[in-house]
């Protein structure tokens, strides 16, 4: 079995299915245009804030406000580009033709992962300079200080998103069961429990908080994060990582 | 030739497969009958490598299905489940299919054409009906054109005409000196197609014999006779030699091709017969008694008891 054949398979299946295109659309429109929306509000802010919030604003973060929003996007396309196998029968047919589950899983993931980073980074750079855009003279620059480095994390924190949804997706294998435990914890569990004292150090060591770091610029007041940019995305990784091996063992003890 | 030794699933306490050991020849079509949840599917998956055997051993052409090298090429499986995504189009389907085994893109197009779906190629699989999902797995299976096909219940859903064209596709396999393994839990359908015969019941194996053999031994012929002077026959038929058997309803049954035998016996005795007709038990019959023995004989633990004789045991007791 050449994985280049497999490889090929997977990209022909990717691209021939329509929720691929609504899932990465949309989170290219949210996240794009949520952070254009906010940016823009935060520049007529700008003039009534504090000193304190004026020192550590961070131009380059708020044009990713719409991430929060966009993520939820990738997750769909990372669920289902896994589960869509296992709602509809597919799997039997796939892995009658490709035997070797961790090559099935590998070249499966592998078109999705590169996919997913083609359209998050450019997401991520769009957002960036439309949402600069809209500050006008607050705006950030690329050239900046660790600008380009948040910039580039950006993309690889939706894409890092979207392969850790497809790990747990190949674990759970149901798109709702799925879906029902990712989106309300990414969506809420996760920024309720940041506010929350007694959660907030355990709070940080979760996938999309370590992850985000990565798209500060100007650090907030009194941060005592224990991580640095790429620290955060390294924990970030062993989530996704965690999540990958969990699903290939699944995948290669499980009955099809 | 698929080649199947002691295969046994359990799941938890249940045993949907259990210690099946047959071999599947090539040149032929071999039925794989059983009533629904006999495990015939269970076994099927196994046979591709989908579920893992809790015992036993399966072998595709000597290998086991993950040592097949684009085992497409090798053999070709219709599954019972719509195995294709309801948002892909038919030639979508094919061509990913055929793309992870190396299979020629115009292979495609060729099978599309056999099983007659060209026109709807290019439309979603959602669209499709029953019949039409059926010809698009049976499109996937041939796609790599393999010496070794399996086709599990591929009649369901299918009109007159495609039951036929079905039939005859898989005769016309077999010819080609092709393995065709193909499951149902119609004994009637397999009597129309199938050369060998498998029959299994919760998992176990009944029967693996030709099909002219289960014919001649599971189609009992008799002759059934009603008179208004039922005693006076019986007494020229015991004194022929006949033994007849009263069957409930004031008629009588004989084994065998007696009919013109017993009419000439009436005749010379005077007899007034009302009817006297040769009777064939369909294969049908056969089958759901090979099968509810099974089902007894687990009811039973160890010895194998006829229903017959399990009838008394219940009266007496």
């Amino acid at each position: 079995m050449a994985t280049v054949q497999v490889v090929r398979s997977e990209w022909t299946k990717i691209r021939s299915v329509a929720s691929t295109v609504w899932t990465l659309s949309l989170a290219v429109v949210v996240t794009i245009a949520l952070g254009m929306l906010i940016s823009a509000l935060a520049r007529s802010e700008f003039d009534r804030m504090s000193t304190q919030d004026r020192i550590t604003f961070d131009p380059t973060f708020i044009s990713f406000a719409g991430m929060s929003l966009g993520q939820l996007a990738m997750i769909v396309f990372g669920v289902l580009v896994v589960s869509n196998e296992y709602s509809t029968g597919m799997i039997r047919t796939s892995l009658a033709a490709v035997p070797q589950r961790g090559t099935f899983l590998f070249a499966k993931l592998a078109v999705a992962t590169v996919l997913g980073l083609v359209v998050s980074m450019a997401t991520s750079f769009a957002a960036f300079f439309l949402g600069q855009a809209m500050l006008g003279e607050h705006r950030a620059s690329l050239g900046d200080d660790g600008v380009l480095r948040a910039v580039i994390g950006g993309g690889l924190y939706m894409t890092l998103i979207a392969v850790f949804s497809m790990g747990v997706a190949t674990m759970l294998r149901s798109p709702m069961l799925s879906l029902g435990i990712l989106v309300p914890f990414f969506f809420l569990i996760s920024s309720i429990l940041g506010y929350v004292d007694a959660t907030k150090d355990v709070v940080r060591f979760l996938p999309d908080h370590a992850g985000s770091r990565i798209m500060q610029v100007v650090p907030p007041v009194g941060d005592d994060t224990p991580y640095g940019p790429w620290g955060g995305l390294g924990i970030m990784v062993l989530w996704v990582l965690a999540a990958l091996v969990g699903g290939y063992v699944l995948l290669k003890r499980r009955d099809a | 030739m698929i080649e199947l030794e002691g295969l046994t699933k359990r799941y938890g306490e249940k045993t949907a497969v259990d210690h099946l050991t047959f071999t599947v020849r090539p040149g032929i079509v071999t039925g794989f009958l059983g009533p629904n949840g006999a495990g015939k599917s269970t076994t099927m998956r196994m046979i591709l490598g989908l579920d893992r055997p809790t015992a036993g051993d399966v072998r595709i052409d000597g290998r086991h299905y993950d040592e097949l090298k684009d085992p497409l090429t090798s053999i070709g499986a219709l599954l019972e489940a719509k195995g294709a995504h309801p948002g892909r189009s038919a030639r979508n389907h094919l061509l990913c299919l055929a793309q992870s085994n190396g299979i020629p893109d115009r292979r495609v197009r060729e099978v599309l054409d056999t099983v007659g779906l060209t026109a709807v190629a290019r439309k979603k699989a959602k669209g499709f009906s029953l019949g039409m999902g059926q010809r698009l797995g049976i499109a996937a299976a041939l796609l790599g054109d393999p010496r070794i096909l399996l086709f599990d219940e591929p009649v369901n859903g299918l009109d007159p005409e495609g039951i036929l064209w079905v039939r005859t596709l898989m005769k016309s396999l077999a010819a080609e000196g092709r393995t065709v393994f193909v499951s149902s839990h119609l004994m009637s359908e397999m009597a129309l197609t199938a050369d060998h015969l498998v029959v299994i019941g919760q998992g176990r194996l009944l029967a693996d014999t030709s099909m002219a053999d289960f014919i001649a031994r599971n189609s009992r012929s008799y002759v059934r006779i009603r008179s208004p002077q039922r005693e006076r026959l019986l007494d020229v038929l015991h004194q022929a030699g006949i033994t007849a058997v009263e069957s409930g309803d004031g008629t009588l049954e004989v084994d065998g091709d007696k009919a013109e035998h017993i009419g000439e016996l009436a005749a010379r005795h005077q007899l007034v017969l009302h009817e006297l007709s040769p009777q064939q038990a369909s294969l049908e019959e056969a089958f759901m008694q090979l099968t509810a023995e099974s089902v007894e004989y687990h009811a039973h633990s160890g010895t194998p008891v006829s229903p017959q004789q399990w009838g008394d045991d219940w009266k007496k007791g």
